[in-house]
This record gives C-alpha cells, sequence and structure tokens, in this order.
C-alpha cells in the first residue's frame, strides 16, 4: 500500500485549500476522499465549523488525522463508498487524486451519490509544458507540477480540462463551476486555461433529474 | 515442538512483539504450562514485548449493589435483589474525575485486566500488554476500571453463586441476562466509584457489544466509544457455533439440569468442548495454518491409532485450551453469557442502528481485523454507516492481520497507533478546569 497515494504533495497545496474552502459552506457536513493528513478537515472543522470526515489509505496519515483529534475512515476509494450513506454530506471533496484512482468514474459517481456536491482537483496534462515535453524529448513528461517519471508516478490516469469535461459529460454530471490554477493562482474564465492551467478545480453537482 | 512453526512464524513479524508473543504461544501447544497469549483468554503474556512497565500488584475489589428495596430489573422480566460486583483498577483518578476508562472484557475475561495478584507468580491479566504506564492505556495519564460481567464467575454475581436467601447455587434457576443488563450493573458501578463520565468505554467481541449497549442506554456517561473487533448483532454463524457449544453443555453426562455444583463432577467434558469449538472460531485459517499445519505432535510418523486424540499438533491444543478452561470456567455462566451474546441485536432494540447510537456526542472508534471471520469487518461497516447516518464523530481502521477475531488480543502494537492519541484528543478536548 502506498502512503502517498492519496495524498501528492505538491507546491500549491496551500492555495488549493484556499480555493476549495472558498466553495464550502460554513457549518456544512463535508466529506474529504484521500484526505492526507487531514489538515484542510482541520480547517473546516476549527474555522468553518464544519461536520467532517476523512477517507484515507495510508496508515501514516490515518494515524495523523486522528493525532489531530479528526474523525476519518480508512479505506480505498477504488473499493467504493459503501459504508457511507447517500446524501449524508453536502459537499465532497477530491484533492489532486482522481487521477491517481483505478476507477475515476467510480469514484466521482460514488461522491455525488454521498453528497450534493463534488470539489474535484485534477492536474492538467494538457499544460504546454506537458506537450512541449512529449514533442520536444519524445518522452514521457516530467514537469515541475508533475514531477514524476512514468515508471514511478501515482497518477495512473493522464486527463486534461478538455478530457475532465467529457466524462462529466458521459457520466450525466453537471460543471456548475470550473477554476484553471495558473501559476499558483486561479483564474476563472481564463482564456486557453487547457494549455496554460497546471491544475483545475471543479465543483460538480448531479444534472437536475438525476439520481 | 518442532522447530518448523516457528519460521513459518518469525517472517511475517512485521512489529518486534509479534515474533516473541507468537513463539510463547506455540511454545504451549501440547503439554506446556506457563505464560501464553491465549485465545480470548484470561491468562495471557508474562513479558510485554513492548517493554513497558506493568501496573505491578494490583488487587480484586468487590461491591454489593442493588438491594430488595431497589432491586436489578432485568431486561428479560427477572430481577436480582442484590449484585456482587468483582472489578479491579489501574492508574489514578484525576481530582477532575475525567480521565477513566472502563474495559468491557470478553465472553470468557474477568476483571483482573493487567498487573499480577501474587509477586510469586507471573501470570497477568488478559489485557497486560495493553494497560500499563506507557502502555496503549496508559497508566500514568488514566484511571482504568476493569469488572466482571453479570452472569459471570469470576467474582461478579453469576449461576454459580448462592441465590438470595437459600443454601444452594442458582444453576439455571438464575435469571435470564442479557448485554443491556451486564452494562446496567457495570454503569452502576461506575456511578457508586463516584465517576459522573467515563473518558472511554472500551472492549472487543462480547465487550465490543457491551460498548455499543452503553453509547446507546447510557449515552450521556461516555465521550468516546471503542469498539474493536465485534458488531452491533451476533451473526448466524456466531448463533450456531455458541449453540454447539451450549449443546456439548447440555448432553454432558454430569450436567444435571445445571445443578450440578453438588456432585463431585462438574460437566468439565461438554464445557471443554464448547471451548475447543469456540477456539475454532477466534483463529483464522492463516494462523491455524501458521501455528499447526499439519505437524504432528510427537514424532513425524501416523499412529494408526484412533485411541490417539491428540496426535496432531492442533489436536493437542485444543485439547489443552478445553483441560485449561474448565479449571477456571462454570458450565452454567457458559451458557448465560453465550445466550447474552445470541440475544444482543442493537437495531432490534433501538429500532434502528442510526437510532441506537445517535443519542451520544462520544466519539466512536471502531476498529476491525482482516482475518476476523467471527465479526467480519463488514459488521464493523455496518455500525459506521449507521454512526455517519447519525452524523456521529467516527473513526474507523481496518488492520491486516493473520491472526483472525483473537488480533484484538495479540496485535497491540498496531491497536496502540491509533488508540492513543484518540483518547489523548479526546481528553485533550474534554478537559475539565481542575
Amino acid at each position: 500500500m502506498s502512503g502517498t497515494r492519496y495524498s501528492m504533495p505538491g507546491p500549491d497545496i496551500s492555495l488549493i485549500d484556499e480555493l476549495l474552502l472558498e466553495h464550502i459552506d460554513d457549518g456544512s457536513r463535508v466529506i474529504d476522499l484521500g484526505c492526507g493528513d487531514g489538515r484542510l478537515l482541520e480547517r473546516l472543522q476549527s474555522e468553518r465549523g464544519c461536520r467532517v470526515l476523512g477517507v484515507e489509505l495510508g496508515e501514516a496519515e490515518v494515524t495523523a488525522v486522528i493525532g489531530r483529534g479528526l474523525p476519518v475512515i480508512r479505506g480505498d476509494l477504488d473499493q467504493g463508498l459503501g459504508d457511507i450513506p447517500t446524501d449524508s454530506f453536502d459537499t465532497a471533496v477530491l484533492s489532486q487524486t482522481l487521477q491517481q484512482v483505478q476507477r475515476p468514474t467510480t469514484v466521482l459517481r460514488e461522491m455525488l451519490r454521498v453528497a450534493h456536491r463534488a470539489l474535484v482537483v485534477v492536474p492538467n496534462f494538457g499544460h504546454w509544458r506537458v506537450r512541449l515535453k512529449v514533442i520536444q524529448q519524445g518522452r514521457a513528461p516530467v514537469t515541475d507540477s508533475l514531477p514524476y517519471e512514468w515508471y514511478d508516478t501515482p497518477n495512473l490516469h493522464v486527463c486534461s480540462m478538455h478530457d475532465i469535461r467529457d466524462l462529466v459529460e458521459q457520466l450525466g454530471l453537471r460543471i456548475i463551476r470550473e477554476v484553471p490554477i495558473i501559476g499558483g493562482r486561479p483564474v476563472e474564465h481564463a482564456w486557453w486555461a487547457n494549455l496554460r492551467a497546471n491544475s483545475a478545480l471543479y465543483v460538480l453537482e448531479r444534472a437536475v433529474g438525476r439520481a | 515442538m518442532r522447530p518448523g512453526g516457528l519460521v513459518a512464524v518469525s517472517r511475517c513479524g512485521g512489529c518486534r512483539g509479534r515474533e516473541e508473543l507468537l513463539w510463547l504461544t506455540a511454545c504451549t501447544v501440547g503439554r506446556v504450562g506457563g505464560s501464553v497469549v491465549e485465545s480470548m483468554a484470561i491468562e495471557v503474556t508474562t513479558t510485554g514485548p513492548s517493554g513497558d512497565g506493568s501496573v505491578g500488584l494490583v488487587e480484586r475489589h468487590t461491591l454489593k449493589l442493588f438491594s430488595s428495596a431497589v432491586p436489578l430489573v432485568l431486561a428479560g422480566g427477572g430481577r436480582l435483589d442484590e449484585v456482587t460486583v468483582a472489578y479491579e483498577t489501574y492508574g489514578t483518578l484525576s481530582p477532575q474525575r475525567d480521565n477513566a476508562i472502563f474495559v468491557c472484557h470478553a465472553l470468557t475475561g474477568d476483571s483482573h485486566a493487567a498487573g499480577r495478584h501474587d509477586s510469586e507468580s507471573d501470570k497477568t491479566g488478559w489485557w497486560d500488554n495493553f494497560i500499563g504506564p506507557g502502555k496503549g492505556l496508559d497508566t500514568d495519564r488514566y484511571f482504568v476500571i476493569c469488572a466482571n460481567v453479570l452472569g459471570g464467575c469470576q467474582g461478579t454475581t453469576g449461576p454459580g453463586d448462592l441465590r438470595d436467601g437459600s443454601n444452594g447455587p442458582w444453576g439455571l434457576e438464575f435469571p435470564f441476562i442479557t448485554v443491556d443488563d451486564m452494562v446496567t450493573v457495570h454503569a452502576a458501578l461506575i456511578d457508586h466509584l463516584g465517576i459522573q463520565q467515563l473518558l472511554a468505554v472500551i472492549g472487543g467481541s462480547l465487550g465490543g457489544m457491551q460498548v455499543l449497549e452503553w453509547a446507546a442506554r447510557f449515552p450521556d456517561t461516555i465521550r468516546s466509544a471503542i469498539v474493536l473487533a465485534s458488531g452491533a448483532k451476533l451473526s448466524a454463524r456466531g448463533i450456531a457455533f455458541n449453540a454447539i457449544g451450549r449443546r456439548a453443555i447440555l448432553v454432558d453426562p454430569n450436567f444435571h439440569d445445571g445443578d450440578y455444583y453438588s456432585h463431585e463432577e462438574s460437566p468439565r467434558f461438554g464445557l471443554a468442548l464448547a471451548r475447543m469449538v469456540a477456539h475454532v472460531t477466534y483463529l483464522s485459517e492463516a494462523s491455524i495454518e501458521m501455528k499447526f499445519g499439519r505437524r504432528l505432535q510427537d514424532g513425524d510418523r501416523y499412529a494408526y491409532d484412533l485411541a490417539r486424540e491428540t496426535e496432531f499438533q492442533v489436536e493437542s491444543y485444543l485439547h489443552h485450551q478445553g483441560k485449561r478452561f474448565v479449571e477456571r470456567f462454570d458450565a452454567n455462566s457458559y451458557l448465560y453469557l453465550t445466550r447474552a451474546m445470541d440475544y444482543f441485536d442493537l437495531a432490534a432494540t433501538y429500532e434502528s442502528l442510526p437510532a441506537a447510537l445517535g443519542n451520544t456526542d462520544a466519539r466512536f472508534l471502531v476498529v476491525s481485523y482482516s482475518t476476523d471471520w467471527l465479526f467480519p469487518t463488514s459488521q464493523s461497516r455496518e455500525m459506521v454507516s449507521a454512526m455517519v447516518e447519525a452524523e456521529r464523530d467516527v473513526t474507523m481502521v481496518e488492520f491486516e492481520s493473520p491472526y483472525g477475531h483473537d488480533a484484538f488480543l495479540i496485535e497491540h502494537e498496531q491497536l496502540v497507533g491509533v488508540v492513543a492519541p484518540f483518547l489523548e484528543r479526546t481528553l485533550g478536548a474534554n478537559r475539565r478546569p481542575s
């Protein structure tokens, strides 16, 4: 089992946490999938009065969450969220994790089963640097924001912002908001986002009329 | 003991302690007495591999609760005018009385959870590797209480005790008891000790059932509930194995309808058989293979002799466990306690699990073990689901372990890793001003 699988440390982490916090209502119920050491959950609980729950696979991370005095379930997202009743949360968070699970579609569906709204942050493999590396060197890309060799990466899936949009549509979900993160800053309605964004936040909900 | 068993065992030790524990366990196969990690039993390791301290010499206390004026009214309709409770305590109660932890023992446990009764003996309490200074339940910080259950045979009132106002023991005239009643008695004990709220109630197996019942019946008296290798009900398979155990006792010619106390012989063959059957349910396929495999007890050839009942090591081990068990346990208690376990069904009693567990502000910690087939992880998940639905604070961990149901008594290092920070934060969040 890999301790880093669901919690990829990266330079943008505090920025992404801030961005996520902006999209979560005070006092709401939040489940963080792949919650790592629980730093976001802690802020949600202490600063925003949220009722929180983490799900995490890594043993050390789970211990860290318990050490923060927060509730956590040790589990593998690929096994689904069978223990979590339908609609038991307002928001499900999945930060920098979708590309690391084996079955992203299952995870997305499960998120919007247990919560009304999903916040998903995904790295953008459509970024121009990634493309350039591929074209110039003819090799699997390694960049600052995607610093892994192909044979030693937690990222099982390679997707761009376009790909995410397609998948979301295919699953019958709605994108309520899309926030590209460019050069360490969230830039809404950015030009050429799929070329410029290192990652992006998606706010998803179930399509109207669908369970 | 042939050396082959040890090799297979030692490779799986992720932690220091496991090898040593297993070695001790392996040594008990067959005739060897001495210190043991015994499945669901009360005689456990003498030398804690963690190297941490012991609570030292301890004493069993007894207390009389209830009276004819204020009797214990039982869930099954019966009543007991007076109940004696045997209990032990370790550590010191804080001036604020906010550091008390109640330990609920499993089916055949007792109040002697840690330390020794006798400086000459190396026999320690059944959870000595988990309770003590610097251990999982750190007695430098917490005040730990453990009491024998109602219906038991280790000091608390049970079918082997003298009936109120008569000269003979209760036998099967003892009223029917439930997990609910066990908890009622223990809650009365806590009250008597002047503790209004427990920092935690913790227990595995039948002990875990008591923890859940406690959360449901006395929601305001606990700050956290730690449920290990347990479930909100006993499965059909669990009931089935209990039924076999009881049948073995009931058909023993020495049972005499439960009135065997005045006879020279007790139904020890039936009780030993019950223990043997139960013991198999505490082991996993992996652990039974690891411990015994097909190894023979003596030599390496079959004897071709049906009279040799302990030819395989696993046979010898089970016989040994059965024999040891009858020395310390009462057959009637076994009948009553297994029946209480069968009847336990929290959802049925409280209409639903979320209804049962939703009234307490206690934090829950639920632990299961990957190879436990008596209380499989699915049963823990069912509880967790209900706790999430009831919007309770719940943490759940399934540990990988080869030891089956027994893992909660063996894998203390894993357990410490989650229980210690959980308790620390629970205490920190609720610390009362002194």
